[in-house]
């Protein structure tokens, strides 16, 4: 078991069973109902696989939440609170199950993929997340932090328009591309991923030179930008649609058609998948992630770019492909592009997590678990003998980085979106 | 209508409606596949989750393989078993030829030997023994008696042929009873299951 460092003396616990309940459906009810404890689950965890720790049976993850569920909402909850068929949450089983719902999980759902019962476990942890945070049980250091910072100023980063503004020119500055800030029009509107501002700005620089030459009307807006969404991974469902909230209204604000996500996989998902339900009804704009967008144009023959002779291999973002529907938009790209791809073992829908997913990457003493999952993809990174591997996700790109620089990697972890706006054909 | 019929029916109708009229959440996103691709992904997917995908085979493999051995030997016994057949003619009017009762021994025998190498299972891997509940244990005592009883019948060994043929009845029925309740509705909530999770999926574009 990890060290969870100081257990609280009270966690609210009214607040995380109102956090857990409050979105329970059909949906969420059958899969908390299905489970014939078969452990086929634990198979396909990264977590359980490096370690076989059986705490990593990711639907043991969510077993408080199903509990509550038998408790207060199931089709025989009286039996179970009157019978005393379950234990009622306390702090301390809470407290005992917070490295399970945060520190043991990326929500890759590769659980979800092997489940016989069709369980989505991923979706059911990340409604445990819920309720973990209504009782103040985020872990802080860093997860919890961000997403408090991120809830009061839009920004994990406390990062301010003005700043954005300041940063966004100075990029453009810096790699000779025409910036787009804040103009009254916009056709495309890019948003941004904190990650890349702290990290990876070139990726800013990539997005400008590429809807450059899209030539559509495209704007970034500093209103509402940071599509991060660490808010989503920390279980703060209301800042989680309060950020998606501002990125939609700034968007509509600007007669905005396209919402173009960055390198990230869970602001994809929530943008794309969520963000609707916080609106209320289908989004006035269309929301893809920045490979679709390139993917689509090189496909209508609006973009072109050049051949490049270069071996490479590709991680997969889980939110993208297996959550998100996106697995064949990068493949379009790379074969666009020339790229000889030696594909990873389980390339695609079935693919491993770097590790860093799901705010893992956000919390400090989780480091020993996310090296441990790591290992799966250095490994199987390794095995292809590509020198480069490409990924479409800032938070698994700074995760591929990280790890490889500890192992003593000369492997190049980089960004499709920046391959492509270097090779862009004239 | 017996006692146990009527515990079963009521059960599994008040569970389902407990589960499919909860207030729903209509997902608002722009599908990626018209509602008769959805459709189509859940139905589909009922028929590939009943083999986990490759790359899972060899960490799941022995698993899987001897849960079909005991799921397949009941098929085989509650289908093609001469009295089983009798009964569901005399309920819904509708036969086929049997098995012969060499066959269905047989089965019940493999069926049985499966069901305690299940159970043995569960009580050695650490996985199941931590996801496990008494619901899994009561499960497994309930479906271990038809079986038993029903091989014992077959031999007409232990006891009478009327004493024996009790003893398998009143498990069937026992059966019955605790099927709502545990987790032996997974005769019907996995095809439910299965067929929410590929809708979903497939409105995303996603594998199944």
């Amino acid at each position: 078991m990890n060290d969870i460092g100081p257990v609280p003396k009270t966690a609210n616990i009214s607040k995380a069973l109102r956090g857990f309940i409050a979105d329970i459906g059909p949906t969420i009810a059958l899969s908390l109902e299905s489970c014939v404890h078969c452990g086929q689950c634990a198979e396909a965890c990264q977590f359980y696989v490096q370690t076989s720790d059986p705490r990593y049976t990711p639907i043991h993850k969510i077993e408080l939440f199903k509990q509550t569920y038998n408790r207060e909402l199931g089709p025989f909850s009286l039996a179970y609170k009157f019978l005393g068929l379950t234990p009622a949450l306390t702090t301390e089983t809470l407290t005992n199950w917070q490295d399970l719902v945060y520190d043991s999980c990326n929500m890759c759902g590769r659980c979800s993929l092997i489940c016989p019962m069709g369980i989505d476990i991923a979706d059911l942890v990340e409604t445990t997340r819920h309720g973990m945070y209504e009782a103040g049980l985020a872990p802080a250091d860093f997860l919890g932090a961000l997403a408090e910072k991120e809830h009061a100023t839009g920004s994990p980063f406390g990062l301010t328009s003005e700043k954005l503004r300041t940063l966004l020119t100075e990029i453009g500055t810096t790699h000779n591309v025409e910036m787009h800030i804040d103009e009254p029009h916009a056709d495309i509107v890019p948003t941004i991923s904190s990650i890349d501002v702290k990290t990876y700005p070139g990726s800013m620089a990539a997005i400008a030179k590429i809807l450059n030459r899209i030539g559509k009307p495209w704007s970034f807006l500093t209103g509402g930008f940071d599509a991060d969404n660490v808010s989503l991974t920390a279980g703060d469902r209301a800042g989680q649609d309060a950020i998606t909230q501002g990125i939609v209204s700034a968007a509509i604000a600007c007669g905005a058609t396209t919402l173009v996500m960055p390198e990230c996989g869970h602001s994809f998902t929530e943008m794309r998948w969520e963000a609707a339900n916080a609106y209320g009804k289908d989004l006035p704009v269309r929301v893809l992630q920045i490979t679709e967008l390139i993917a689509e144009h090189i496909q209508s023959g609006k973009l072109r770019v050049n051949k490049i002779k270069q071996t490479a291999t590709y991680h997969d973002a889980c939110q993208l492909s297996r959550r998100g529907g996106a697995t064949a938009a990068p493949r379009v790209i790379l074969a666009a592009l020339g790229v000889d791809v030696h594909e990873l073992e389980d390339a695609g829908d079935a693919n491993w997590c770097c590790g860093g997913g799901g705010g893992v990457a956000l919390i400090k003493r989780a480091q020993p678990l996310r090296d441990a999952a790591f290992a799966i993809k250095k490994k199987q990174i390794e095995a292809t003998a590509a020198p480069v591997v490409y990924t479409s996700c800032s938070g698994c790109r700074q995760t591929l980085d990280h790890g490889g620089k500890s192992a003593g990697w000369t492997t190049t972890v980089s960004s499709l979106l920046e391959l492509v706006a270097d090779n862009l054909a004239p | 209508m017996s006692v146990a019929t009527l515990i079963l029916v009521a059960g599994m109708f008040w569970r389902l409606s407990g589960i499919l009229l909860l207030r729903r959440r209509v997902a608002h996103a722009a599908a990626r596949n018209p509602l008769a691709v959805r459709l189509l992904g859940g139905a589909v997917t009922i028929v590939t989750r009943t083999l986990p995908r490759r790359t899972f085979w060899p960490r799941v493999g022995a698993g899987v393989a001897l849960s079909y051995v005991f799921h397949i030997g009941l098929f085989i016994i509650l289908f093609g078993g001469a009295p089983h057949i009798l009964i569901i003619r005399d309920i819904f009017g509708v036969s086929w030829p049997d098995l012969p009762k060499g066959v269905i021994v047989i089965a019940s025998g493999i069926t049985l030997a499966a069901l305690i190498l299940l159970l043995l299972r569960r009580l050695t891997h650490p996985v199941l023994k931590l996801l496990s509940t008494p619901d899994d244990y009561i499960s497994w005592i309930i479906v271990f008696l038809p079986v038993a009883t029903g091989i014992l019948l077959s031999g007409e060994t232990v006891a009478s042929y009327g004493t024996l043929l009790a003893l398998h009845i009143l498990s069937v029925e026992a059966l019955m009873i605790w099927l709502p309740f545990g987790k032996l509705m997974h005769v019907s909530l996995v095809f439910a299951g299965r067929f929410m999770l590929g809708y979903n999926f497939s409105r995303k574009g996603a594998a199944t």
